[in-house]
């Protein structure tokens, strides 16, 4: 090298150097312009000291909090104060959106019902870009198995309550917005009353019967439903019960079998699939709110992460004669209270319940601790996996035939071979039982009816499956 | 016919393969050279779906909770089961999700 060039790259690298100084001395200046407005104006609006602090419910009547403030940092006269124009700066340049867009936002207040997949992104942007009041729902706790896709949510907080970790996370982004905690599982006797205090509703359940009492909800008090849902790598969208869009009974007036309806807890979801969907419910949240563009109303967005397509349809309207949102429904309040969501739906109001089936009688089945009897006193058995073959490739107990339960009947000859290897290695070729495990102990039960069916009359079954192994023999067993 | 069926939401586990899309030829069913949506699910029924029919139609029309779109379009919107169906049609069968 000579030595221009050397010279040469001496004077980029000073260049880069004084580039990086001078945006860090903006930033500086940005901060030190937001500092000092703060100084002059003081906590901000009416009611500034609930501003920047989260509010549990119960202590706060959110019905006064939520309607009456004039906007986080606005001027009573409506103009924007300096430290709120630099923090939303880049939404006041947008044509479409500008200072009467901000202003709507900062005057709405939002309830984001669960924090879970979806409402993580949900609750972030929209504490974020700056909403008056924003309220979330949910009775549950962080869980180490949350946190590869519920991003709102860090370790530190594993064992706190999920809505104290998602308001905490929205103060770390924005002091200024109001947040309120609402730390309980919605349900029909306290829903109306928390859903009324807010403008806009988000639904980021999980299940089935919460999905039909938020729609329910959100029709009685006439409320606009943001509904997303993920599952696996798909995702859905849509905007219910405004500008004539349906409701959700308009389009699922009768509920699914309850066969039909898969839990994350079961069938996995990729965390970005909810990731994707919950952006885009901030982003209809933010346009219901401020009028600004066209909702997907009467449209559904629905997304194939797999082959990376996104296909948006048209939906029906409000149906005439919906019983919920149709003009002749006589279903109020009290109705609403009284309705019985989880039997209507056949399916618990959470993801995590798996309802338990009971296909056998008593004799056919043996508790895990009967298990580890049988296997430390030596008795020849075989212990039969029917979970699918990917779960077993998680963890399984050895040794185990893993033949999943879709596939046992066509592979009974496989199943007779290995029974009768495990008979002719056993002290005095007595007849080796048949144990049949799987995750939870439905799987179980099916195979074992199907097995005694087909002959195998020793068939039994591990109650609770591997999850009551978990817990009552090998604590060390993987959960999952 | 020539049609092209998209299952999802979970439906396409009741194909072989689970696969989502297929593109298929269905036989003319009535006199008049036509093939509605009561007769396509019929034939899907009869072609395509490998187990638990019944997660997939109930009576003659699919099972609550699925959702049936003619070129992108609500199916209550095109006349339902007596929506008639032309050449190279997409017709998307869809299970409503709950996760989140």
């Amino acid at each position: 090298m000579d030595g221009g060039g050397v010279g040469r790259r001496r004077r980029e690298a000073i260049e880069g150097e004084l580039k990086k100084l001078r945006v860090q001395r903006e930033e500086l200046d940005g901060r030190i312009r937001l500092l000092e407005s703060q100084l002059e104006v003081g906590p901000a609006g009416v009611d500034g000291a609930a501003a920047g602090r989260g509010v549990v419910d119960g202590s706060c009547d959110g019905s006064v909090a939520c309607r009456s403030r004039g906007g986080n940092g606005f001027a009573p006269d409506g103009g924007l104060p300096a430290d709120m124009i630099y923090r939303y700066s880049r939404h006041l340049l947008l044509p479409d959106f500008g200072v009467e867009g901000q202003r709507k936002l900062s005057q709405s207040s939002i309830l984001v019902v669960g924090a879970g997949g979806l409402g993580s992104p949900v609750a972030l942007y929209l504490a974020a870009c700056g909403v008056g009041c924003l309220g979330i729902v949910d009775g549950d706790d962080v869980e180490l198995n949350n946190l590869h896709r519920q991003i709102i949510h860090k370790e530190a907080y594993v064992g706190q309550a999920k809505v104290k970790s998602a308001a905490d996370a929205c103060h770390e982004i924005n002091s200024s917005i109001k947040v309120v905690e609402h730390h309980h599982t919605l349900k029909p006797c306290n829903a109306l009353e928390i859903v009324r205090k807010y403008d806009i509703v988000v639904d980021a359940t999980d299940n089935l019967p919460t999905r039909y009492m938020i729609s329910d909800c959100c029709v009685l008090l006439n409320k606009p439903l943001i509904s997303g849902a993920a599952l696996g790598l798909e995702g859905q969208l849509t905007v219910y019960h405004h500008n004539g869009s349906p409701c959700y009974r308009c389009l699922f007036p009768s509920p699914p079998p309850v066969a039909a309806c898969q839990r994350c807890s079961d069938s996995g979801v990729l965390g970005v699939v909810p990731g994707v969907i919950g952006c885009l419910q901030a982003l209809e949240a933010i346009k219901v709110a401020t009028a600004v563009g066209e909702p997907l109303c009467g449209r559904m967005l629905l997304f194939d992460a797999l082959s990376a397509r996104i296909r948006i349809v048209k939906l029906r309207g409000s149906l005439p004669d919906c019983t919920l949102c149709g003009e002749n429904s006589v279903f109020t309040e009290q109705d609403f209270q009284k309705f019985d969501y989880e039997n209507f739906t056949q399916s618990p109001m959470s993801d995590k319940t798996a309802p338990s089936v009971k296909l056998l009688p008593e004799n056919a089945r043996i508790t895990s601790r009967d298990y580890k009897t049988l296997v430390d006193n030596g008795e020849p058995h075989l212990l039969l996996d029917v979970r699918p073959t990917h779960h077993f490739q998680i963890a399984s107990i050895s040794p185990s035939l893993n033949i999943p339960l879709s596939m046992l009947e066509e592979k009974l000859p496989t199943l007779e071979t290995s029974l009768k290897e495990k008979g002719a290695v056993s002290a005095l070729g007595k007849e080796p039982s048949l144990v049949v495990l799987c995750r939870r102990g439905n799987d179980s039960q099916r195979a074992v009816k199907l097995l005694r069916e087909k002959g195998f009359a020793s068939a039994k079954d591990i109650i609770g499956g591997l999850q009551a192994w978990g817990q009552d023999v090998d604590p060390d067993f993987p959960v999952y | 016919m020539h049609l092209t069926l998209e299952f999802g939401g979970g439906l396409e586990l009741l194909l072989e393969n689970s696969t989502k899309v297929h593109k298929v030829d269905v036989p003319i069913m009535d006199g008049e050279g036509k093939v509605a949506m009561k007769g396509l699910l019929s034939w899907v029924k009869a072609n395509l779906i490998k187990e638990r029919p019944e997660m997939f139609v109930k009576g003659d029309s699919v099972r609550p909770g699925v959702l049936v779109l003619i070129n992108d379009c609500d199916w209550e919107l095109c006349g339902g089961l007596d929506a008639e169906l032309e050449e190279k049609d997409v017709v998307v069968f869809i299970s409503t999700l709950h996760g989140g």
